[in-house]
């Protein structure tokens, strides 16, 4: 029964640490090279509300994906646009996004539905868990890894692909050096702009494919301000994990493991911890992690952020 | 031919005003494509929200209703900003200032043996003063003493605040004789913040609040050392710590009366509006503050019309869904894309565009432009 319990809990924390995951790894891609994106709130729940709708009047839960991760890519191309191009402030620009797509989202949520009518509480199609055959017959872990749905699969890919890309293709260093030293870069003859518009629009599309995850897996349907702060929670994933991809994962799971355990204890008798004792637990955990690891980082004189993050590149000015 | 932005070397005063006024009639349009591509008529729309928010005396007083906790959290983030500390978590600072008047106005007279009645207030501004300073303290000391971002510290705070606010109206502090109705009970008369006297139907003293908090941070920031020693930090720390100047200190400071002016806001709501703590008394004012704060290039007056102009919007957004059956979130994307643009238009003031021939130049030569001016690519 303990064993039952175990595997219901892992399973359940990885489905909530998906979105989390690809969120926080568009967003490791982002600053990598050298962007700040705060819009990614803004960017999850339009890519969330995209894929609904889409996926609910095409009933094809691809063509739902692809729209989220294309809507994704648009509106990081928006803060690409400002940030890089016209070198505006980014961490307004990146509020800007979140204000605009958080008000974008409530609005077609409420026009997108057959006939103009709401979004709300419709169902739509969603992904099922699809076990995979061999894989989820290892003992224990087997039945909470391999037996989830197809963009849980997706995300296991996503992190080696994205760590092999940063650290072993010439684009992935291309990422780095921009967000590094754009100089440099610069003076090697790779665009700064180019480099940054690809990372930050590619970093968009696995942010919306996050924002896809959340209304057509993990709480199937739509409802208003479905993300929850999620984005932000992500933002601070990426300095947990100091900018590495498989650090994300760990520190996805470990956040999507409290809100599962938060849910258990509340369904479990919440008389003995008021719920909104156990749902601060994330947010007060992310700011005892980070605390903690800028202490680290301090003390090891090792910083891990990239050099030029936030800093909009001028070539000659500097 | 090549497009480049060229740093202006003078800044026409004409430009300062007319782009942003530019930005605002693009943001109009963009978002009226949207409007229109979802089915709504833009004008209409507008119309609609316009009227909603200045059309009569009572949408006029409501509008000024909404500004007021814009007002005060605009200017409290506006002077974290101006030293360049991001204070994103005015929302869980107004949010301790609903809590400390609350707790002020239904629970301390009881355990300290009753307040006399003219206290109550008073009593209640301090407390929200001191609440919302003690949890913008808490990131700018993280801040200061570990180096800790307070982007993400801030932010997260808000959610803590919020989900202990909704912890105490559901549970502790929940009204015994509500019916179940999840919020505290009403404040006792004396702990209203009174309406002010001319006939401006819900308009409350907040608005003198707020008015008083602009005049003092206009008057520290543009006539005292400290106000100086703020500027100075902002616009470049390097020197200012050459010349002396503490920055731990002053971030303490600043975060000290940020966070308490937000509390002020929370005041003002909860004594002002709702008499009692309750569900949608915290609306998100700490996060549009921090446009309003943005869009008035962070000056206290700027900030006071930049608040009526963005409740408006609220006001009007709010019509829309009585209306014309449209969701109020318009609103957010009104406010979202007139933020853009005016990003936008920002860089054109500090920059031009030109249009520069070029002879066909090979790959390995520099230009003469590589070094001033910049390729925008």
């Amino acid at each position: 029964m303990e064993l039952a319990l175990l595997i219901s809990i892992l399973t359940v924390t990885i489905q909530a640490g998906a979105s989390l995951v690809f969120a926080a790894v568009g967003e490791i891609y982002t600053e990598r090279a050298g962007v700040l994106n705060l819009g990614l709130e803004g960017i999850l729940i339009m890519g969330a509300v995209s894929a609904f709708a889409v996926g609910f009047h095409t009933d094809s839960l691809l063509l739902g994906t692809l729209a989220a991760i294309l809507v994704g890519g648009a509106l990081a191309a928006i803060h690409a646009f400002l940030s890089v191009t016209l070198r505006a402030d980014q961490v307004v620009s990146g509020l800007a996004l979140t204000l605009f797509g958080i008000g974008l989202s409530s609005f077609l949520g409420q026009r997108l539905g057959p006939e103009g009518a709401p979004l709300v509480g419709l169902v739509g199609p969603k992904f099922t868990k699809a076990a995979l055959p061999g894989l989820n017959q290892i003992p224990m872990l087997g039945q909470a890894l391999f037996n989830q749905d197809l963009l849980v699969y997706l995300m296991y890919l996503t992190v080696p692909v994205s760590a092999f890309l940063l650290y072993r293709t010439r684009l992935g260093l291309n990422v780095r050096a921009v967000g590094e030293d754009p100089d440099t870069a610069d003076a090697m003859g790779i665009s700064v702009t180019r480099t940054r518009y690809l990372a930050t629009i590619g970093g968009g599309m696995l942010m919306g494919l996050g924002g896809a995850h959340l209304s057509l897996a993990y709480t199937p349907g739509w409802t208003e301000n479905l993300t929850g702060g999620r984005g932000w929670i992500a933002i601070a994933l990426v300095i947990f994990a100091t900018w590495e991809p498989a650090r994300a994962l760990l520190g996805a799971l470990i956040f999507g493991g409290v809100n599962a355990i938060q849910f258990r204890l509340q369904a479990a008798g919440g008389g003995v911890i008021p719920a909104a004792m156990l749902a601060m637990m994330p947010y007060l955990l992310t700011v005892v992690v980070l605390t903690l690891i800028t202490v680290y980082e301090n003390v090891s004189r090792r910083l891990g952020a990239p050099a030029a993050l936030g800093l909009p590149y001028m070539r000659g000015e500097r | 031919m090549q497009l480049i932005l060229e740093r202006r070397l003078s800044r026409p005063r004409h430009i300062e005003f007319l782009f942003p006024l530019i930005a605002l009639a693009l943001a109009l349009i963009f978002s009226g494509i949207l409007l229109w591509i979802f089915g709504a008529n833009p004008f209409e729309t507008y119309a609609a929200m316009a009227s909603g928010a200045f059309g009569q005396r009572y949408n006029i007083s409501e509008t000024i209703l909404r500004a007021i906790p814009l007002m005060l959290t605009g200017l409290a983030v506006g002077i974290a900003f101006r030293m360049l500390f991001w204070n994103i978590g005015a929302e869980g600072q107004f949010v301790w200032g609903v809590i400390a008047a609350t707790w002020v106005a239904l629970f301390l007279p009881e355990q300290i043996g009753g307040l006399p009645q003219w206290a109550f207030l008073p009593v209640m501004i301090l407390a929200a003063f001191v609440a919302g300073a003690i949890w913008g303290l808490i990131p700018a000391f993280l801040k200061t003493a570990l180096g800790v971002n307070e982007i993400i510290t801030t932010l997260m705070f808000n959610y803590v605040a919020l989900l202990w606010m909704q912890y105490l109206y559901t549970g502790a502090w929940k009204d015994p004789e509500g019916f179940g109705f999840p919020g505290s009970a009403q404040f006792p008369k004396h702990a209203w913040l009174p309406r002010l006297p001319f006939d401006l139907e819900r308009v409350h003293y907040g608005l003198v609040m707020a008015v008083l908090a602009a005049l003092l941070l206009w008057l520290v920031l543009d006539r005292t050392k400290w106000g100086l020693e703020i500027k100075v930090i902002g616009k470049n720390p390097l020197a200012a710590r050459y010349a002396g100047m503490s920055i731990a200190r002053n971030v303490l400071l600043v975060m000290c009366v940020s966070g308490g002016i937000a509390g002020l806001a929370g005041f003002s709501q909860v004594a002002g509006v709702a008499h009692r703590m309750q569900n949608g008394i915290a609306v998100g004012d700490g996060f549009t503050a921090i446009i309003v704060a943005w869009l008035a290039k962070l000056n206290p007056w700027a900030i006071l019309l930049v608040s009526v102009l963005l409740a408006g919007l609220n006001t009007g957004g709010d019509q829309l869904q009585i209306t014309m059956g449209l969701p109020a979130a318009v609103a957010g994307v009104l406010q979202g894309s007139i933020l853009f643009f005016v990003l936008g238009a920002d860089v054109f003031i500090n920059y031009r565009l030109r249009v520069i021939r070029t002879q066909p130049r090979r790959a390995s030569t520099p230009t003469p432009a590589a070094r001033g001016p910049t390729p925008a690519d």
